[in-house]
């Protein structure tokens, strides 16, 4: 392997406050490679984090210097993560070093799904994304671009890679939010072949970005590219929602950036949100022309449960299908608010039944009691019965005896 | 030093002789039955004492100096300032000071601030502790620079010790918030103001001498009397008896982990799913972060049913007072109070009631509280696949924690650990725990981020949590999730001499803490 100029490198945080990661050093020199391990776990991991120092450092061909590793924790995809970064940054090159895959890496993605809440987590916070699967979120976004300062860029992308390899995610929909233009093309080489279900494309004014980024996709990925939700954080952007969310078929939702789009507009977000209401009613409009979900932004007080509360049934009730959380705390509260009432869905179950009932009988008309039901009415009661699923509020197998 | 070693029924080595006596190792859970006689201290009398009722020393120097204290005495402080507490260090600088040697401290437990002791451990003052041992103190234990070995006892088990006299104390030196000249005392008013004094009961009945140390002298009564003057030898009066900032918060902090979070409510939703939440229940509380979580979740599903508890036992906080004034709970029997409205509520509210080891914990007496609480909610360091529980040393074999009440809370109806899988990539379920604590026959759940685990022989827990939708889980199957996500851990080798001992609550020996390098 031809190597260029190398230099020294490091990667990782360093300090007494750093938990669950690394950091790791590459000084060159003439004598053979030599592995340093200090660790507050080297008493029952240390051998283990030597054998993970060392793959990466073969891979890469290192053969001389010293590689310094000053660990608080990390778990081992973590740690491959760290060391391939620190020897990029080096000068090195070599294949991937990939962790072992969780069973559930290979899920399959699905284009109609539920998407009431998605989970941020920054893509550069090891520690952070361990348990991301374990909070009932219908989609978790590991995070390239906004919490992932610049000059991390390149490390957050090999994390945010194998943590979709190495973490289970549960039923979780597999996202992933990437820069703009040539660092989010270097996103999706970096996870496009790592089954993420879904890329988030943020910034978008234009058809030609959406296209741009399916087929980088494709090229990566064949027939498996993930889906893509384009996020509208620009007057421009709304301005072109539909053309946005049609223009390709990869488009599965449609979402919006508040915090972006008000500061473009010069008007702060406020509690009464008047001045996004066009772009939010926009945003469903196009969505739904498209036939893609409409997705609404976050909300950004963590602390403040009935503030979220009425925020969701605020954009519920403009038609969208869900919102996104920054904090694992959000996730119950948007998924109560999510779920329909009793009434609704004692209703909705009665829409399905007539309308299975008229199917099977061979009926072009749909009857509940005396009254007519139309196809639209049927495709919101199909919708609202598994929110009430998802929601815990009504039977999986509640058609069994019907 | 060389050590006879014998299998106890747990199948762990244990030293057949602790600090120069001879030790019972554990004979299994119920298995061993007391004999003989409480221990005593002399018979007084009036005739050595002011019939004034003014036992006052100028200082605590002329306080040692009249109860007799000598080389080779124990000596016994308690823990209800924490991290505040002066007295502790105070008493051995004096020692010092007089040129007493050997002495053998006896704390309910240490803290932090106790680390001013191993200037005293290295210049032969202290020649050993038996009590808590953690931070620094633990790491000269664990080292093996102690003269004797340590003793880890639980809050019952140390009333147990004294009052069954494996522990005769000479001198105990109890830190006062409130007393009077005659010795009566409480922790329920002044600047170090704390609730109660129940951890230093025992001393003040079975200590040969006592000697009670305030920085609030009020005039004779004081009222209420937590600790009986009649039980008392001489009273000092000092500056401060410590740091009140550090004895109780001003609000106790609900912890904003979401991992913790989600554990305490799993806790919760278990209780009120296996039916052990129903209409008069009762409950352990605590102070620590998971706890404090689970106690809110709680009392919000408690609220949801319209179900309230007959009574709280353990530590009050800010919320439990809450739930006491609200209605949710009728009593809170309080073994120890975390902040400032727990103590203001103990002073005013005759529903609030204080409690020491030996109503709550004393495994030797006729009955005690613990094992009439339905659920008791507790932390571990490790718990292994047989659901044993480990709470005083770290996977390597250090000495961590102390025991406190946690031995004797596995006592309750249903024993719930509460605990994150791992911590930093070491695993929290283990196949074997370092150091035994618990017998797993005694720990009902565990509780973590990744599922629960209900011990097998709960066959009924598991039938009634059975319809939850609960993530109910073997605890195989948690143990190799953890192995897959951590990496099977290598076996830290442990050395063959033992640093301490962890005593069951029947006074056996139940495991031994091994030096570490």
């Amino acid at each position: 392997m031809t190597q260029g100029e190398i230099s020294e490198s490091s990667a990782g945080p360093k300090g007494d406050s750093v938990r669950s990661d690394l950091h790791v050093a590459f000084q060159p020199g003439e004598e053979a490679l030599d592995i340093g391990v200090t660790s507050k776990v080297d008493y029952l991991y240390g051998e283990a984090i030597e054998a993970a120092a060392r793959r990466v450092a073969e891979a890469f061909g290192v053969t001389s210097g010293q590689l310094t590793v000053t660990d608080a924790g990390a778990l081992e995809w973590v740690i491959l993560a760290r060391c391939e970064t620190c020897l990029r940054r080096a000068g090195f090159d070599g294949a991937e070093v990939l962790p072992e895959p969780a069973p559930g890496a290979d899920a399959p993605r699905r284009r109609e799904r539920l998407r009431r809440s998605r989970l941020y987590i920054p893509g550069n916070q090891p520690k952070l994304m361990v348990s991301g699967g374990l909070y009932g979120a219908d989609g978790i976004i590991l995070d390239l671009e906004d919490s992932v300062p610049l000059a991390e860029k390149d490390a957050a992308r090999i994390l945010v890679r194998n943590a979709l390899i190495a973490l289970d995610w549960g039923g979780a929909e597999r996202m992933v939010r990437i820069n703009q233009d040539a660092s989010g093309e270097e996103d999706l080489a970096a996870i496009a072949a790592h089954n993420p279900h879904t890329v988030l494309l943020p910034k978008i004014e234009g058809v030609a970005h959406v296209q741009r980024a399916a087929a980088v996709l494709a090229d990566h990925a064949g027939e498996d590219a993930a889906f893509l939700m384009p996020i509208l954080e620009s007057p421009a952007g709304i301005h072109h929602a539909f053309e946005i969310a049609a223009a390709d078929q990869s488009v599965v939702a449609l979402t919006l950036g508040l915090e972006d789009l008000s500061a473009e507009l010069g008007a702060p977000r406020t509690e009464d949100a008047w001045e996004s209401f066009l772009a939010r009613q926009t945003t469903v409009y196009a969505a739904r022309a498209a036939a893609v979900q409409p997705i609404a932004s976050v909300y950004p007080a963590i602390d403040d449960e009935v503030g979220l509360t009425g925020y969701v049934r605020r954009e519920r009730d403009l038609g969208f299908d869900g919102v996104g959380c920054i904090h694992p705390r959000q996730i119950s509260v948007v998924h109560r608010e999510m779920t329909p009432s009793a009434d609704d869905v004692e209703r909705a179950v009665r829409v399905v039944h007539a309308a299975r009932e008229a199917e099977a009988r061979g009926l072009g008309v749909v009857a509940v009691g005396s009254k007519l039901v139309d196809p639209p009415v049927v495709k919101q009661a199909i919708r609202t019965v598994s929110l009430a699923v998802a929601g815990g509020v009504l039977a999986e197998d509640w058609d069994s005896e019907g | 030093m060389t050590t006879k070693l014998e299998k106890n029924a747990a199948g762990r080595l244990v030293p057949s002789e602790v600090n120069g006596c001879e030790a019972v190792p554990f004979q299994g859970v119920g298995g061993h039955q007391p004999d003989g006689r409480r221990a005593a201290p002399t018979i007084a009398s009036c005739l050595d004492y002011p019939v004034d009722g003014d036992k006052r020393a100028s200082s605590l120097r002329e306080a040692f100096e009249r109860v007799g204290l000598a080389d080779g005495m124990v000596v016994s402080s308690h823990h209800h300032l924490r991290n505040g507490d002066a007295v502790a260090n105070m008493a051995f600088d004096t020692a010092a000071e007089m040129g007493v040697n050997d002495l053998m401290w006896f704390p309910s437990a240490s803290f932090p601030v106790h680390a001013n002791q191993l200037g005293h451990l290295d210049s032969g003052v202290i020649h050993h502790i038996e009590g808590s041992m953690n931070g620094p103190l633990g790491a000269y234990c664990s080292a093996g620079k102690m003269r004797g070995l340590g003793v880890l006892r639980s809050h019952g088990g140390r009333w147990q010790a004294i009052q069954d006299g494996e522990v005769h104390i000479d001198v105990a030196v109890i830190a006062a918030p409130a007393a009077d000249p005659f010795g009566n005392a409480n922790g329920l008013s002044g600047p170090a103001a704390c609730g109660l004094l129940g951890f230093a009961l025992a001393d003040s009945v079975y200590a040969e001498k006592v000697v009670v140390v305030t920085d609030n002298l009020v005039p004779f009564p004081c009222l209420p009397w937590q600790i009986q003057g009649n039980n008392v030898d001489v009273v000092v009066e000092v500056d401060s008896i410590g740091d009140p900032t550090k004895i109780v918060s001003g609000t106790t902090k609900v912890t904003q982990s979401p991992d913790r979070r989600r554990i305490a409510e799993l806790a919760a939703r278990f209780c009120a799913s296996s039916g052990i939440m129903r209409q008069g229940f009762s409950f352990q509380a605590g102070a620590g972060g998971t706890t404090l979580a689970f106690a809110i979740y709680l009392a919000e599903l408690m609220r949801a049913e319209g179900v309230t508890a007959r009574f709280a036992r353990g530590g009050s906080t800010q919320h439990m007072v809450e739930m006491l004034e609200g209605g949710l709970v009728e009593y809170i029997l309080d073994g120890q109070t975390f902040d400032l409205d727990g103590v203001r509520s103990m002073r005013t509210d005759s529903r609030h009631q204080d409690t020491s080891p030996f109503t709550s914990y004393n495994f030797h007496g006729k009955g005690n509280f613990a094992s009439m609480v339905d659920v008791a909610v507790l932390g571990a360091t490790e718990v292994d696949l047989q659901f044993n529980g480990n709470v005083v040393t770290h996977s390597d074999g250090r000495l961590l924690h102390g025991i406190g009440g946690w031995q004797n809370c596995l006592a309750a109806r249903c024993t719930m650990l509460l605990v994150p899988s791992f911590r930093d990539r070491i695993p929290v379920i283990v196949d074997e725990v370092t150091t035994l604590c618990g017998p797993g026959e005694l720990i009902d759940v565990v509780v973590t981020e990744r599922g629960i685990a209900v011990n097998p022989r709960r066959q009924d827990l598991l039938d009634a949590a059975a319809d939850s939708d609960l993530p109910i889980r073997p605890i195989e199957e948690l143990k190799a999730e953890l192995d897959r996500l951590c990496g099977v851990p290598a076996k830290p080798p442990l050395s063959d001499q033992p640093v301490a001992v962890v005593k069951w609550i029947d006074g056996t020996v139940l495991d031994t803490v091994w030096r570490v390098d």
